[in-house]
């Protein structure tokens, strides 16, 4: 991939509605090219809505995204939207990442058989090409998708909680290739929970509570009056948030 | 060894009604297959029996207009198939009602519709016709009519055939890449409806569905990849349509009836020793080896 294609995403007073209920409120601010930014908040907060629009699943109700260059999307949206004991092989989910390219009928060639299964294998599942989705773990069912994001070769990377229900190792193993797909220099955007993973993997936070309560570099973001303010919008998850940077403090 | 010819072929060599009907078999077969398999796969099979019963009234106002003529009834119940599949999208996508009970709601109101107009106008015995269907009694029009949508069904889906299986496992991701998930959800309610026609001629409205779904849920025990799949789904409803023929034959049993008994005794069957999740893989084999 081109180093010098990665898109910055300016989101330009945006709000978002579900069922006229906004979402994401007057939202304005830039993910810069090549940013790894971890986008935070309560449940509710309109993370998921934010990164749904930004794909163009979900319309802006007022305001809009600009992606420039407008490239290619590699977007892992939560688990509950994946049908995960369908009877499809892994090497052929993989495969699908090539969907840019191949559409409903191309043919799959030699060098885009290679590259999935060199994903396959840089994601820690070598040897289980040719097993059933169904028959994966959770941790290794996350390995899949990353493998699938990898053969996609995205500019643009966005993550809706990749490490909910994932074990300690496989979150480090797919932490460690978020940062590799950072030093490729591409734009990656991850909805995170744990706080102290944010610390230690992600330079940039944005911090959403309906509106966008803080953005910019990690430590400046997450500090406990910024916490706390998201607790005055969004009352019950900040509170055991601040429990937990109480007892780090 | 004869006696064996007399009870396996020979029922078949000797009269053409029974010819006929194993080649209508082998063309519903073909096109039940598939559909059947993705219908189950993209957890459908309540909204395909909806669409056999939504094919009745359609079928009946052919049946008005052309007598028991297989034109009239063909176009007449796809063109109400389809119109319900459609209305019932529309209602899901504009209000709060899922898509199951819309159909429920539509299909309910079509069989009723159906059921008042074939007997107010027709004896009992079309009305029993309509419902059942003859297999026994398909001419050349109609198998040449069961084969076309047959044919058409597998050159649709082979255009259609990654989208649709993307859409039914990550419509999430489809969705991201731009593959048109709607367009196919669209084709392949067409494709349905098709099929159902095409099994409407033979087994009757009640019925049609019951050669679609009971192979491909009994296919599900034995393959693990979606072509695998249909083709066991395929082989399992011919074989059901052979064996309830024959059935049929020689206890001088109603054909249709015959034939989906097969099928559910074969879904029966595949659910107790399949090898793949029965209850025989299940609870009787040990998973690991013990030395």
């Amino acid at each position: 991939m081109s180093r010098a294609s990665a898109p910055e995403v300016v989101l330009h007073d945006l709000t978002v509605a579900y069922d006229r209920q906004p979402a994401v409120h007057h939202l304005n601010g830039r993910f810069a090219p090549a940013s790894l930014t971890a986008l935070v908040g309560p449940n509710g907060a309109g993370k998921s809505t934010l990164l749904k629009t930004i794909v163009g699943v979900l319309r802006p109700a007022e305001g809009r995204v600009a992606r420039s260059p407008a490239g290619d999307i590699a977007y892992l949206p939560q688990r509950a939207e994946i049908e995960r004991d369908f009877p499809i092989a892994v090497l052929d989910t993989v495969l699908l990442g090539h969907w840019r390219r191949i559409g409903w009928g191309g043919g799959v060639t030699p060098a885009m058989r290679e590259t999935a299964l060199a994903a396959v294998a840089a994601v820690g599942l070598h040897g289980l090409e040719q097993r059933t989705v169904g028959s994966l773990s959770v941790g290794q069912f996350q390995r899949m998708l990353f493998a699938r994001m990898m053969v996609q070769d995205a500019p643009l990377i966005l993550l809706d909680e990749p490490f909910a229900a994932i074990d300690a190792g496989t979150t480090a193993d797919l932490l460690a290739l978020i940062a590799r797909w950072h030093g490729e220099g591409r734009t990656v955007i991850a909805v995170l929970h744990d706080l102290a993973q944010v610390r230690d993997n992600f330079p940039e936070t944005l911090l959403l509570a309906r509106e966008g309560v803080a953005w910019g570099a990690t430590e400046t973001v997450l500090t406990l009056a910024n916490l706390q303010r998201v607790r005055d919008l969004l009352d019950p998850w900040t509170a055991e948030a601040l429990a937990g940077e109480r007892r780090r403090a | 060894m004869t006696a064996t010819y007399a009870f396996l072929i020979a029922p078949f060599l000797e009269f053409s009604f029974m010819r006929r009907a194993l080649v209508g078999c082998l063309a519903l077969a073909i096109g039940s297959g598939p559909v059947g398999t993705l219908l189950i796969l993209r957890r459908m099979s309540l909204m395909g029996d909806a669409l056999s019963h939504a094919v009745l009234p359609g079928a009946a106002i052919g049946f008005l207009v052309g007598g028991l003529s297989l034109v009239s009834m063909s176009i007449g119940g796809a063109i109400a198939g389809l119109a319900v599949a459609l209305i019932s999208g529309l209602v899901t996508r504009m209000t709060a009602l899922r898509e199951d009970a819309s159909f429920a709601a539509f299909y309910l109101a079509s069989l009723a519709l159906g059921v008042l107009i074939v007997s107010t106008h027709g004896s009992s015995i079309d009305l029993l016709n309509v419902l059942f269907g003859s297999i026994l009694a398909v001419d050349d029009a109609a198998l040449l009519l069961i084969a076309g949508i047959a044919t058409v069904s597998l050159l649709v889906l082979a255009v259609i055939y990654r989208p649709l299986v993307m859409e039914c496992f990550d419509p999430g991701f489809l969705r991201s890449v731009g593959g048109h998930g709607g367009l196919t959800h669209t084709l392949f309610l067409v494709l349905v409806v098709i099929n159902l026609v095409a099994g409407f001629q033979a087994l009757g409205t009640l019925m049609a569905v019951g050669l679609m779904m009971l192979p491909a849920a009994a296919a599900r025990f034995w393959a693990r990849e979606v072509w695998t799949l249909s083709l066991t789904s395929a082989a399992i409803a011919l074989a059901s349509g052979y064996v309830g023929l024959l059935l049929s034959y020689h206890a001088n049993l109603p054909s249709g009836p015959a034939i989906i008994l097969t099928a559910a005794a074969c879904y029966c069957v595949s659910l107790l020793v399949g090898t793949r999740d029965s209850v025989r893989t299940r609870y009787f084999v040990r998973s690991h080896i013990h030395v």
